[in-house]
């Protein structure tokens, strides 16, 4: 560590003021800042500084991810040797999918970190962390069969709509990384709906086997949505087994119940996300999908048990990633009840009532995120006007 | 010929296009900026039956302004686009019956584009005819340039063509090119007009305001 400290105080002069390099100030200093907890201090009034700082939590969130991620590249590539019928070995099948997860990864990092860049540098701000996140979030959300180009123009979307215009990290209304997903669902469906995409069908580099033309597998939700038995990829019948441990199809990072949960520790453990509501998220789904199941017997998406519903598609990883994200939920502690509850209770409603959208999760949680300030605003008049009837009633 | 392009004439025509644009600085007439923006050839018929209709209103009310009683201007305002607007809906109705079934209801619904009352109630109520016949033109065609340039966005990436003559080559599709079903929806059309207002507002700093 001593080293590479004493390296970047001898480069740094290259990108200070009037350095050979200054173009890339921004960059640098992301870079020094990620390495190193800055250790500058306010330099007027009295602060206080958490000992954390954002890219420290953003690192915390990166790390909760990882099991689902990796998990998610085993299943790939399990998702092709099934479909295609061909015996593997695990190594194989992760590998395969490192090569077809690895590409999407670059380029959500590269279109977002370089917008990111650039607009530091033209405000002649910090480079702000945020990405670092949402640019995991984003490969780990689409179908394997999602093109790169079309993941680097809603990257680019997502970041300057919904996050660079409104101020940058911190100051975004909606989850910048479900944009990107809400962009492709409304302007590319056939990329990321349907029974074509879910499963990788063609050798990377002699790895994975190609898969027959015409095959098809559809997610587990559309299944339901059809009415039918829920299939995996092999055309045989899913066990909840399978569903637990993520060996279906469905978008890369969000199969995994298992390794969402590894997440939700970590995230729960460092303080990053509220279990208030990763909570009442779930209390909201189970709700709804009791209610539904009671009253309406003739559709088929209402009659999935409450707890496959919970399972299935990206309920889990919506609840435990997205829904938590600190900028996008409520502020206040009462109403993230009421935020979460809501997003479980949307997921469900649209899962149930829209035969078009299998998956309610995205847009409940972004339904959410713009009704967000609106909770905190009722909560807070609610706490001014108790207090206000206290203060009356003792005079 | 000298007093026909005086000064303020020649800026009742100007401003509109771009100081003063209608859609990106006065914010009038969004809705249909939204509606009829999905293809070009139905923008800019929208986009020229709204400046024939503007720069008509605006010299009817100029010419009659001094008679209007003040109490009820608005009627009489309303009135007269609403006979131009007939007149427009039933010339493209005769003569390009296709557009005409594309724009729909739009074409009726430039009566409550705010464009025109705005114009007639601020410039054709003070202001000779021909002031007001430039004033009009102005107007129209700085909301018909907003509308050709979001079409021109919206369907050429949303349908790949151009006027309906497609223009991204077959060869991209083939390589695995997608249209954007995005742009064929209403929203997109709220950003390619931000997007504008942007770009309109970076490049004139007097426009920027603190």
């Amino acid at each position: 560590m001593k080293i590479l400290r004493n390296y970047l105080n001898k480069i740094k002069p290259n990108f200070e003021e009037g350095g050979k390099l200054s173009a890339l100030r921004s960059v640098f200093d992301g870079m020094e800042t990620f390495l190193f907890v800055p250790n500058d201090t306010a330099k007027c009034g009295v602060n206080i500084h958490d000992a954390i700082d954002s890219k420290r939590i953003m690192s915390f969130v990166v790390i909760a991810l990882l099991p689902a991620m990796l998990v998610g590249m085993y299943n790939i590539g399990f998702q092709n040797y099934a479909a295609a019928g061909v015996e593997a070995t695990w190594w194989q099948m992760f590998l395969y999918g490192l090569v077809n997860m690895l590409p999407k990864i670059i380029v959500s990092y590269g279109v977002g970190l370089g917008i990111e860049f650039i607009a530091a540098q033209i405000k002649k701000e910090e480079i702000h962390e945020g990405f670092l996140v949402s640019g995991l979030l984003i490969p780990m959300i689409v179908p394997v069969g999602c093109p790169l180009w079309i993941i680097a123009i809603a990257t680019a979307f997502a970041v300057i709509f919904a996050k660079e215009v409104f101020g940058g990290t911190g100051m975004n209304i909606v989850n910048v990384a479900l944009i990107a997903r809400a962009f492709i669902f409304f302007a590319y469906p056939s990329v990321i709906s349907g029974d074509t995409v879910w499963v990788a069908t063609e050798q990377i580099f002699g790895l994975g086997a190609n898969v027959p033309d015409g095959y098809t597998c559809a997610t587990a939700l559309q299944f339901a949505a059809n009415g039918t038995e829920i299939l995996g990829a092999t055309g045989s019948a899913l066990t909840t087994c399978d569903m637990l441990t993520g060996l279906m199809p469905g978008s890369i990072g969000e199969t995994s119940v298992i390794a969402i949960a590894i997440g939700a520790v970590i995230l729960l453990w460092s303080g990053v996300a509220s279990w208030k509501v990763m909570f009442s998220v779930f209390v909201g789904g189970i709700a709804m999908s009791l209610l539904f199941q009671n009253t309406l017997p003739d559709n088929p998406v209402a009659q999935v048990p409450f707890w496959q519903h919970l399972i299935l598609g990206g309920f889990c990883f919506g609840a435990v990633f997205m829904a938590t994200d600190p900028v996008t939920a409520a502020r206040t502690e009462v109403g993230k009840y009421f935020y979460g509850f809501g997003i479980g209770a949307m997921a469900i409603l649209i899962r149930v009532l829209n035969p078009g959208y299998p998956e309610g999760m995205m847009l409940a949680i972004l339904l959410m995120n713009v009704t967000a300030p609106f909770i905190d605003y009722c909560v807070v008049q609610a706490n001014v006007n108790a207090r206000a009837r206290r203060l009356t009633k003792k005079n | 010929m000298a007093e026909l392009f005086s000064k303020k004439n020649k800026e009742a025509l100007t401003t509109p296009l771009l100081k003063n644009n209608p859609v990106t600085l006065q914010v009038l007439g969004i809705c249909s900026a939204l509606a009829v923006t999905s293809k070009l050839a139905p923008a800019v018929v929208m986009g020229l039956s709204v400046t024939i209709i503007v720069a008509m209103a605006n010299v009817i009310i100029s010419l009659i302004r001094n008679t209007i009683p003040n109490r009820i201007r608005i009627i009489i305002q309303l009135v007269v686009v609403a006979a131009l607007v007939t007149m427009v809906s039933e010339v493209l109705k005769a003569f390009a019956y296709d557009i005409s079934v594309q724009l729909s209801v739009y074409i009726g619904l430039i009566i409550t584009n705010c464009i025109l009352m705005g114009r007639l109630e601020a410039f054709a109520m003070q202001n000779g005819p021909w002031a007001s016949f430039l004033d009009g033109i102005g107007s129209g065609v700085g909301y018909a340039l907003i509308l050709v340039i979001v079409a021109f966005f919206r369907e050429l990436f949303g349908s790949g063509t151009l006027f309906d003559i497609p223009v991204i080559p077959q060869a991209l599709y083939d390589m695995g090119y997608i249209n954007n079903g995005l742009m064929l929806m209403a929203p997109m059309a709220f950003f390619l007009i931000a997007c504008i207002i942007w770009v309109q507002r970076a490049k004139d700093k007097s426009l920027q305001e603190n």
